[in-house]
């Protein structure tokens, strides 16, 4: 019978589709670990309530857009323009609202449209050039980078805009993207809610929809996914327009939050969102990963940050242990990718 | 050798008509004529083997067939009526499926993914619209029976497939979505003896369900096999058109290692030719 003649299967297939199946179990296992390390190290401080509300209060700005760096790695594509855009969304809405007077919520939208278009323009760029995304979202990098700040210079004689909370509509837009739960130090911001939201959307997407399939195919196999119908360049210029509308929450929550905007903010901070998306089990490659492993990755981030000076330790550490983690991640990764190879070849 | 007459077309002429003709096909490359006048009538039920060296035009035919290369002479005609095709998915929107050696399949995706991979089904409306993964699952296993292939856990990973159920899952997924022309490359090309033997037999229960393959293989075993017929090709044309009962395995094995061409070989190498 052909039921018994297809397969020999490969032993270990359990543990292998184990991994497939979650890939951000490796992070969950890291946070963990991490966090009862620093524990140990910083003798309990790490389980009292203020520490926690400092590392999830670090990881949140990251962790919102790590997700969407996230499914676009999935797809096979980088976003180096991620952290820059967090400035452009902040010094647009800054702008708007001081110097032109604009109503707040007008100017959320008017720089959420800008936001997306220039997601929008990288995804193009990518799709049309054919070039890799790393250099396409380099030059935009650059390109905000400048004029974050001169256009800022330019139109309020600084780099800093402040004063957002004498816009109108401020109050309404505050409870909603930075309402404080609970009293300093013990106090949690409703981003956190945010994220969660996201994390959640975004795995609804990638498991439950067929977009998610489409992300999973278009970096999995393109010229497989393109030949059975897939909208591959759609999928992209998607998932680089949704990255640039997480930059633009984070952007906008923290201009709201802090009343003030540094329009040179967000520059380095790209990196961050790709090493949290890399160490939550994303395949640099593309076609593997999951949503809530980026945020897990950000935790990780939030955990090491805050964790480092509690253990008494230098704060600079935090550098070297980011780019181990890197590393550690990557390799992982990297035997996962090994076995997918050697599978395929046979 | 005196089994290999080209068979006569009249003996064809009683039985339903074909799923697929060609009538005065070629292609040109500029000056170069890589095929010409290829007349064929393909039938549903049938394992069309289509045979011959490198450049005899097989691959062009192929290519042809499937949309990928547009024809440069000639006509294609589907149930009685031409057809114009230009790209594999209008091709394939006539029921003419072309299943590669790559497949088409992403190793890091579920089975059940694969199966349904730009075609997914969905229920809801809106923003709830979601892929309507029980049915995908349900699906994809009673697609597989009807073949009688079990592939198992629908949640693995494709690249745990071995390269049998690989090619299993591409066939039935051609299939499902309307096969009536099915055309394989080399499908037995990087498998084993009992994977090949899966395949093949595979692929007769797909022609039984009346399929028309057309099944290109470099390896006379799996053509004799599994072929009702057996078109060759040979400098740009269809050279000969034989039926499995008026072939034998050395035959056809002579064909395929390039017919009189092996005789001169061995006519050089040893001076006693065999009768």
């Amino acid at each position: 019978m052909l039921r018994d003649h297809l397969a020999p299967l490969t032993p270990n297939r359990e543990w292998t589709r184990n991994l497939v199946l979650r890939p951000e179990l490796g992070s969950l296992v890291a946070a963990a670990l991490l966090f009862i390390f620093f524990s140990i190290a910083s003798s309990g401080a790490m389980f009292e309530i203020p520490t926690i509300a400092r590392v999830l209060d670090t990881a949140w700005p990251y962790g919102i857009i790590a997700v969407a760096v996230g499914l676009l790695m999935i797809s096979g594509e980088f976003d180096l323009s991620a952290g820059v855009m967090v400035g452009t969304a902040g010094a647009l809405l800054g702008v708007m609202a001081t110097e032109w007077g604009m109503n707040l919520w007008l100017a959320l939208v008017l720089s959420l449209g800008i936001c997306l278009a220039l997601g929008l323009w990288n995804g193009v760029l990518v799709v049309w050039t054919g070039l890799p995304s790393f250099v396409i979202t380099l030059g935009t990098f650059f390109g905000l980078r400048g004029a974050n700040v001169a256009l800022s210079k330019y139109f309020t004689g600084d780099a800093l805009i402040e004063n957002i909370d004498e816009a109108s509509g401020y109050d309404a837009l505050h409870a909603i993207v930075a309402t404080v739960f609970g009293t300093a130090p013990s106090d949690f911001r409703v981003s956190l809610l945010w994220w969660g939201g996201f994390i959640v959307i975004a795995t609804w997407i990638l498991w439950r929809t067929k977009i998610g399939n489409w992300i999973f195919a278009t970096g999995g196999d393109r010229e497989a996914a393109r030949a059975v119908g897939v909208p591959v360049n759609g999928t992209k210029i998607g998932l680089f327009m949704l990255t640039a509308g997480a930059a633009w929450f984070v952007g906008v929550s923290n201009a709201v939050r802090y009343t003030s905007v540094q329009a040179g903010q967000g520059v380095g901070a790209e990196f961050f969102y790709i090493i949290a998306a890399v160490v939550g089990g994303c395949r640099m490659a593309g076609g593997y990963g999951s949503a809530v492993g980026p945020a897990i990755g950000a935790l990780i981030w939030g955990i090491a940050f805050i964790g480092i000076p509690q253990a008494g330790w230098n704060s600079d550490w935090r550098w070297a242990f980011l780019g181990v983690l890197l590393l550690v991640a990557t390799l992982i990764n990297h035997i996962v990718g090994e076995r997918v190879r050697i599978q395929r070849s046979s | 050798m005196s089994t290999m007459e080209v068979s006569d077309d009249t003996q064809q002429a009683d039985r339903e008509p074909p799923v697929i003709e060609t009538r005065g096909l070629g292609r040109r490359f500029g000056p170069v004529v890589a095929l010409q006048d290829v007349d064929l009538q393909l039938h549903a039920g049938e394992v069309n083997c289509v045979v011959g060296d490198n450049g005899a035009g097989k691959s062009v035919f192929i290519k042809m067939l499937c949309g990928m290369l547009a024809p440069s002479s000639g006509d294609v005609l589907l149930d009685g009526a031409p057809i114009e095709f230009t790209s594999p998915r209008q091709a394939r929107s006539f029921g003419i499926v072309a299943v590669y050696q790559d497949l088409a399949i992403v190793p890091l995706m579920s089975l059940w993914r694969n199966f349904f991979m730009g075609a997914e089904p969905v229920r809801g409306w809106g923003i709830f619209q979601r892929f309507d993964v029980a049915y995908a699952k349900q699906t994809m296993k009673a697609e597989l029976d009807k073949l009688g292939v079990d592939l198992g856990d629908p949640d693995r990973a494709a690249y745990t497939m071995s390269g049998g159920e690989r090619q299993a899952l591409a066939i039935a997924r051609a299939l499902y979505y309307g096969a009536r022309v099915l055309i394989l490359d080399e499908p037995t090309s990087a498998l084993g003896v009992r994977q090949s033997g899966a395949v093949l037999r595979l692929i007769r229960r797909v022609a039984q369900r009346g399929t028309c393959v057309i099944l290109v293989t470099p390896k006379p075993q799996h053509a004799f096999w599994v072929g009702d017929r057996f078109l060759v090709f040979k400098r740009g044309r269809l050279q000969e058109d034989l039926r499995s009962e008026d072939l034998t395995l050395e035959g056809l094995s002579y064909l395929m290692a390039g017919g009189g061409e092996v005789d001169e070989l061995q006519n050089v190498i040893s001076e006693a030719a065999t009768a």
